[in-house]
């Protein structure tokens, strides 16, 4: 098989050259369902991984103070506050007729949903920031996962626009772009991620993606048993723009209401000109690299 | 928690939070378990995975109601009322647990003929002496049990200068309230008992009685619940009961934290008891702490009233002498009736070979109580000038506690004040920076108060344990060594009881003696000359002629064993400490025993023996935990029995037997005094034998079931610097309540100092409805004024649909939510939400009613420097509040 | 490494050698990212701990490197907490090795305007003789109908929550032998 710009891939770390002995696809299913919104995920991603604090401000968006994925924040808890066919108009009154007896959608006779979901980089099948990288800095692991190399990236910005999530930065005074490795230094050790391993309720899944996915199919199936219709599954579909993500989502609405686009697609996959984008791209790594390999014997 | 300790004879969680997975329904009341346990809460989603109801109920709708299944909005301070109408419910529809109920509880026990209850008194119990706010308990007691003139000889001692407006002479009852964490009240007797629950004088039919009132239509006018809600939760939890099912209760200090605090816990002990949830997987009553040895702190006490393992501070016109001292409780049936051996095991832990047979063990060592010596009662001494020495470890009083600035004008007249924390934390810096240096009421160059601070060691730079929420007590190491000076409390209570016993070395003053006589040899290891923790710890647990002890069935009434704190007895058995126990989870069964060590006896499940039948047969085979096998003759199942290990099911005691023997082999509340729940607790709490609604101390609205509108016992204390909120004052109408948020900790002496979780929560706010907003002119992300009697504080608003305006006695309540962790230092900032509350206090446990009071809230910021007393003064005359003094 | 070796460890080599010819994979990972290894697996020890935060208590890994905390995370062992913390526990890292935590002995004079510096073993025993002095001068031997007090009421002491077992149990040891009684924690707060 070649290397893929767009569509279903089966196994991208061997479409990135890794041999055929090398470990799974990982990944995460975040399963917002269960989320309790503690951010728990967002401390120890920072602790981890040493990312700065990422100002001190109230922003007013529930109880999210912290807005976005950034170069300084790879996990993010969006807090969405909705109001749900409140079932009495007249303030204090007494709801009229009987309760609704399914379990689902959590105290919607208040007139409220509170949803909660921890975003994170989707370490897509077709990666834009990967594929527009002109340095490699930023690779595709044996995991099958998206990571910057920080002693690579000479700071172009060229990944920022690319992402169609916006999961990608630059940091300030400092210059280079950073995101979410799926802690790729603790899973080549077997452990699992930071952010994973803290989840309190299990809201973030760490492992084998095809695993995941199956996982996620059935608690799919529960909630929709459940009566939970507004369930769905988001990332999780390797025919989607992006060839599916690696970080996919279990959402209680529809994407736009967590903040994530609709229908993402890879940024690079019409452009005719990709090829001679790859052949810069690989010159560049040449020098690049060569340059660090020199400067450094 | 003398809610638990009275219902049940144990003041701790009767249960463990693995055990939650197990309950087929959860009600959360009075806790915000998602956002300030959330790791505790992983139980509570496994619960809701294997298809058990989650219903939250709170004033507010948090992280936690959320991912309930219902949340069910009440209004803040009328909890009883909702728990009192379930109650109701069982009984009136004879829901509850017959056979469970008639064996395990004491709804049989027949009453006194001269009780009388509130419906016959408009809100007062039997026995009120108007004049000192106080009761007499005698016509509380079980009909022909001597147990009433105990009861009355505990209340009544004279108090000393109670600065508060009841004279406290209701100390000496209130005092041991809290000393049923471990051990029933007292009583004498064994009551007479109708099994068929037909006496019109058993406890069944009184409580029946007293509640009936308690009805879905009561709930409406006084939580502002509407009655199918009401009815959801009702349905919930009696169906989720009995031989079959099991229902769990959580709570924290949203029930605690009132003037009627013990009695919500009270309410909730009686449905459980009721329904049969008490000593069973899935079932229980969960107190969820919130600091990481509360428990701890409370079992060896940093407390006033009590000494470890909950023996009683004495008392001075009461325990003369040791004889007298265990009088009272020697006598007792149920293990509370070795008291003798707990104390003479304690004071040779503390005096060592000095603690002789001869010379009453030191017994006269010991300093004597005479009233309330509680937190409050001691800033005001300090505010008079009497107390002038403060040690301040680990706590943050000058944001953390009820009416702070009443906190900081005491540290302000002290003589010296030593602070001993990580951070330079406001009650470190409040001569410096104080709101009253700001408002001039206090200048720096004034304040005479002498003070150091000293720099603490973390968790991770010494040895020693804690003791979670379920009674566990688990050993951490030290990794580093602490930086700079940083020292552990070890070290600096060690070395400073060492320097001070050199400096009083020649001493010949009789008050030294107890200082000079101490047993004080901890080691000293490593180059900061640390005491070791594991020998304290090994004090603690004890020793008798043969080496370390293994459990508190071996103490010694006659100086032959020692005991630090009688129910950590086994926490080093065999000489090994069980608290560092780590045997992985998934090595062993759900209930992991050989995690750490939980008191007693690494029970994990308290009354154990009531999950099984009379007979000691399994209820069912669902709810299978603890059973007899009459095979080997003893007591079996998942955990360590909470019973004698080999007393049958049908052993009756003897008429004169006492201790542990006048308990029979059907009666699992080992530690009560008949071995039995108390639906009705004719000893031991100060308000009264059943929980009764009363508002909270400033309500907007008058009590719909009673002329008596909040508890007639609580402690108040109206003085210039403690102004109350008049009830049902137009000035303050609306109700605000105090929380924590997942992001910060209390007062935030451990959080708002981290960049990690300030980022989270960067700064006060305050929550309130689109309604309220719209009404005062709120503005999302703006400011707003926050005033009560006391001073007015600032906080940004966010405006927000999970805050719900409730219909209550016929008009709308709106309700404003302020989240507490904030002062003035460190990265996330605010003001404290401290700062509003009053000193106001539950009679049981002298603790604060942080969790309703009235405010007004108004757009903008609030007036700065001396402006912000004028503004006060403006304030307090509109709503006839009297004026600060001269 | 060999002068071959070290060229065809080249990524542009590799990329037009190996199979990731687009070089978004395996030709262009760098040698730090090939040795990168995880904190945990280099720490000098592992110390088992519990979260200094909340009552749940969470079991608590600590990570040491060179004397240092280096990585504080979940005890998947504990079976109360199955390796989890939240944003606190998670922070405890930074709760430890803060740059504003003090750890030098403060001292403000009576009437003082600033802080001072004052040696540890100085401060210890100034407030022994503080605690002397008090304890003296605030004295009750008996109440008013001769009973039995001995005690002060002129010292007290307020914390305790935070604390081990065996740090409270000196404590109120210490405070009781002195008299003091006015001793009190967060249980009501």
């Amino acid at each position: 098989m070649g290397n893929r710009l767009s569509g279903p891939l089966d196994d991208p770390a061997q479409d990135a050259g890794y041999p055929g002995g090398h470990p799974p696809r990982m990944g995460f299913f975040t399963d917002t369902s269960v989320c309790i919104g503690c951010k728990a995920c967002e401390v120890a991603c920072k602790e981890w991984n040493s990312v700065p604090e990422d100002g001190i401000d109230l922003l007013g968006l529930s109880y999210d103070n912290t807005g976005e994925l950034s170069a300084n924040t790879w996990r993010h808890v969006a807090f969405v506050e909705q109001k749900v066919s409140a079932p009495a108009v007249d303030i204090g009154m007494p709801t009229i007729g009987a309760p609704k007896q399914t379990d689902d959608q959590s105290g919607d006779r208040d007139g409220v949903r509170w949803l909660m979901s921890s975003d994170v980089c989707k370490h897509c099948t077709h990666a834009a920031c990967l594929d527009v990288c002109p340095t490699g800095s930023l690779f595709r692991t044996e995991f099958g996962t998206v990571v910057v190399q920080d002693d690579i990236c000479n700071g172009c910005g060229y990944c920022v626009p690319a992402c169609p999530y916006g999961v990608i930065g630059k940091r300030e005074g400092d210059g280079r772009a950073w995101k979410c490795t799926l802690c790729y230094d603790r899973i080549g050790d077997g452990l699992q991620p930071a952010c994973a391993t803290a989840c309190p309720t299990e809201s973030i899944q760490y492992g084998p993606l095809d695993e995941l996915r199956e996982r996620a199919d059935r608690r799919l199936e529960e909630l929709h048993e459940k009566g939970v219709e507004q369930a769905r599954l988001y990332g999780r579909d390797p025919d989607d723009g992006v060839g599916g993500d690696g970080a996919f989502f279990l959402l209680l609405d529809e994407p736009e209401v967590y903040g994530l686009p609709p229908d993402p697609v890879v940024t690079t996959r019409d452009l005719p000109a990709m090829w001679k984008r790859a052949a810069v791209a690989a010159a560049s790594v040449a020098a690049g690299v060569a340059w660090a390999f020199l400067g450094r014997s | 928690m003398p809610g638990l300790g009275t219902s049940f004879g144990r003041g701790g969680a009767t249960t463990f939070q693995q055990d939650l997975q197990n309950a087929d329904c959860i009600v959360i009341q009075g806790s915000n378990m998602a956002e300030c346990h959330p790791v505790g809460f992983q139980w509570v989603m496994e619960a809701k995975r294997r298809g058990a109801k989650i219903i939250h109920v709170d004033p507010r709708f948090t992280r936690t109601s959320a991912v309930a299944d219902v949340h069910v909005p009440l209004r803040a301070g009328s909890d009883i009322v909702f728990l009192g109408a379930l109650v109701n419910h069982v009984l009136q529809n004879e829901l509850d647990f017959r056979e469970y109920v008639v064996a395990y509880t004491n709804a049989s026990a027949i009453l006194r003929d001269d009780y009388a209850d509130p419906e016959d008194l408009d809100g007062l119990f039997s026995g009120f002496d108007k004049d000192n706010r106080t009761y007499d308990h005698t016509t509380w007691a079980y009909e022909d049990a001597e147990a009433a003139a105990a009861a009355g000889d505990r209340q009544d001692h004279p108090g000393d200068d109670h600065p508060g407006d009841h004279g406290g002479e209701q100390h000496g009852e209130t005092a041991r309230s809290e000393s049923y964490g471990s051990g029933g009240a007292t009583m004498r007797a064994k009551p007479h008992h109708d099994p068929t629950l037909q006496h019109p004088r058993c406890v069944y039919q009184v409580l029946k009685r007293h509640f009936a009132r308690y009805t879905p239509e009561l709930v409406q006018d006084v939580c502002g619940v509407p009655p199918e809600l009401f009815a959801e939760v009702a349905d919930a939890v009696t169906r989720n009961s009995g031989r079959e099912r099991t229902t769990a209760f959580c709570y924290a200090v949203g029930w605690t934290q009132h003037t009627v605090g013990a009695q919500y816990i009270r309410t909730a002990s009686i449905l459980q008891s009721l329904l049969g949830n008490i000593g069973r997987p899935g079932g229980g009553i969960l107190a969820l702490r919130g600091h990481a040895s509360i428990q701890g702190s409370t079992d060896i006490p940093t407390l006033f009233n009590i000494l470890p393992g909950y023996i009683p501070m004495p008392h001075a016109e009461k325990h003369l002498d040791l004889d007298r001292f265990v009088a009272e409780d020697s006598g007792k049936t149920g293990f509370w009736g070795n008291m003798r051996a707990y104390t003479v095991s304690l004071l040779k832990a503390y005096w060592g070979e000095h603690a002789t047979a001869t010379n009453d063990y030191c017994f006269d060592y010991l300093p004597r109580i005479t009233g309330n010596h509680g937190t409050y009662d001691t800033v005001m001494r300090q505010i008079k000038g009497e107390c002038k020495g403060y040690f301040v470890v680990g706590e943050n009083p000058a944001v953390g506690s009820a009416n702070a600035k009443m906190q900081r004008l005491g540290m302000a007249n002290l003589d010296w004040l030593v602070v001993r924390d990580f951070q330079l934390i406001e009650s470190a810096t409040f001569w410096k920076d104080g709101p009253e240096i700001e408002t001039g009421e206090l200048t720096t160059e004034e304040i005479a108060t002498e003070v150091f601070f000293l720099p603490a060691a973390a968790h991770t730079e010494k040895d020693g344990s804690f003791t979670n929420t379920q009674r566990l007590l688990q050993w951490h190491h030290k990794a580093v060594e602490p930086p700079g000076e940083a020292r552990s409390e070890l070290w600096f209570y060690y070395h400073l009881g060492k320097i001070i016993r050199e400096k009083l070395a020649g001493s010949t003053d009789v008050r030294d003696r107890p200082l000079l006589d101490l047993a004080w040899d901890y080691g000293e290891e490593g180059p900061l000359a640390e005491p070791s923790a594991d020998l304290v710890l090994a004090e603690i647990n004890g020793s008798g002629p043969d080496g370390p002890l293994s459990s508190y069935t071996e103490l010694k009434d006659d100086g032959s064993t020692s005991s630090g704190c009688w129910i950590y007895c086994g926490v080093r058995a065999e000489g090994v400490n069980q608290a560092a126990r780590r045997k992985p989870g998934k090595e062993q069964t759900w209930v992991a025993p050989e995690w750490g060590w939980a008191w007693p006896a690494n029970r994990r499940i308290l009354y154990n023996r009531a999950s099984a039948d009379p007979d000691g047969n399994p209820w069912s085979e669902r709810k299978r935990y603890v059973w007899w096998d009459a095979e080997e003759e003893k007591w079996t199942g998942a955990d360590v029995p909470d019973f004698e290990p080999t007393k049958r099911p049908d052993y009756e005691p003897p008429v004169d037997a006492r201790a542990q023997d006048g308990i029979g082999g059907a009666e699992p509340f080992i530690m009560q005094t008949d071995g039995r729940a108390w639906l009705f607790a004719p000893a031991g709490l100060a308000d009264g034998p059943m929980p009764t609604h009363y508002e909270p101390f400033e309500s907007p609205v008058d009590n719909a079931l009673y002329g008596q509108r909040e508890n007639p016992t609580r402690e108040a204390y109206d003085r210039p610097d403690n102004r109350y909120n008049p009830a049902g004052s137009d000035v303050f109408p609306f109700v605000f309540t105090t929380y924590r948020l997942t992001e910060h900790h209390t007062a935030g002496g451990m959080s708002r100092t981290l960049p990690y979780l300030s980022e989270l929560q960067p700064e006060f706010f305050c929550e309130v409805s689109p309604a309220l907003a719209e009404q005062r002119g709120l503005e999302h992300m703006g400011w707003a004024t926050i005033v009560s009697a006391r001073t007015a504080i600032e906080a940004r608003v966010l405006v927000t649909e999970r805050m719900k305006p409730l219909r209550v006695r016929g008009r709308i309540i709106h309700q404003v939510g302020l989240p507490y962790h904030w002062g003035p230092n460190g990265l996330s900032t605010g003001d404290a939400a401290n700062e509003l509350l009053s000193v106001v206090l539950d009679p049981n446990v002298h603790i604060q009613e942080a969790k309703a009071a009235t405010c007004d809230i108004r757009p903008g910021r609030r007036p700065r420097g001396p402006g912000l007393l004028t503004f006060m003064d403006d304030y307090r005359r509109r709503a006839g509040v009297p004026e600060e003094g001269p | 490494m060999g002068a071959r070796q070290w060229f065809l460890g080249w990524p542009v080599v590799r990329q037009a050698t190996g199979p990731d010819k687009l070089g978004r994979g395996a030709a262009v990972q760098s040698q730090r990212s090939a040795a990168l290894t995880p904190r945990t697996s280099t720490a000098d020890k592992v110390v088992k701990s519990v979260c200094p935060y909340c009552a749940v208590g969470c079991g608590q890994q600590v990570f040491v490197k060179d004397g240092e905390v280096t990585q504080i995370e979940g005890d998947p062992n504990s079976p109360i907490s199955r390796g989890r913390l939240c944003p606190k526990g998670s922070a405890s890292k930074q709760l430890v090795t803060s740059p504003s935590r003090i750890s030098e002995v403060l001292y403000r004079r009576p009437h003082g305007t600033d802080w001072e510096r004052l040696p540890l073993d100085k401060a210890m025993d100034m407030i022994a003789d503080r605690v002397i002095k008090t304890r003296r001068e605030v004295w009750q031997d008996t109440n008013d109908d001769g009973c039995t007090l001995r005690r002060t009421m002129g010292i007290a002491s307020l914390g305790g929550a935070t604390l081990d077992n065996e740090e409270n149990y000196l404590m109120k040891k210490l405070y009781t032998a002195l008299g003091a009684v006015q001793i009190e924690n967060q249980a009501r707060i």
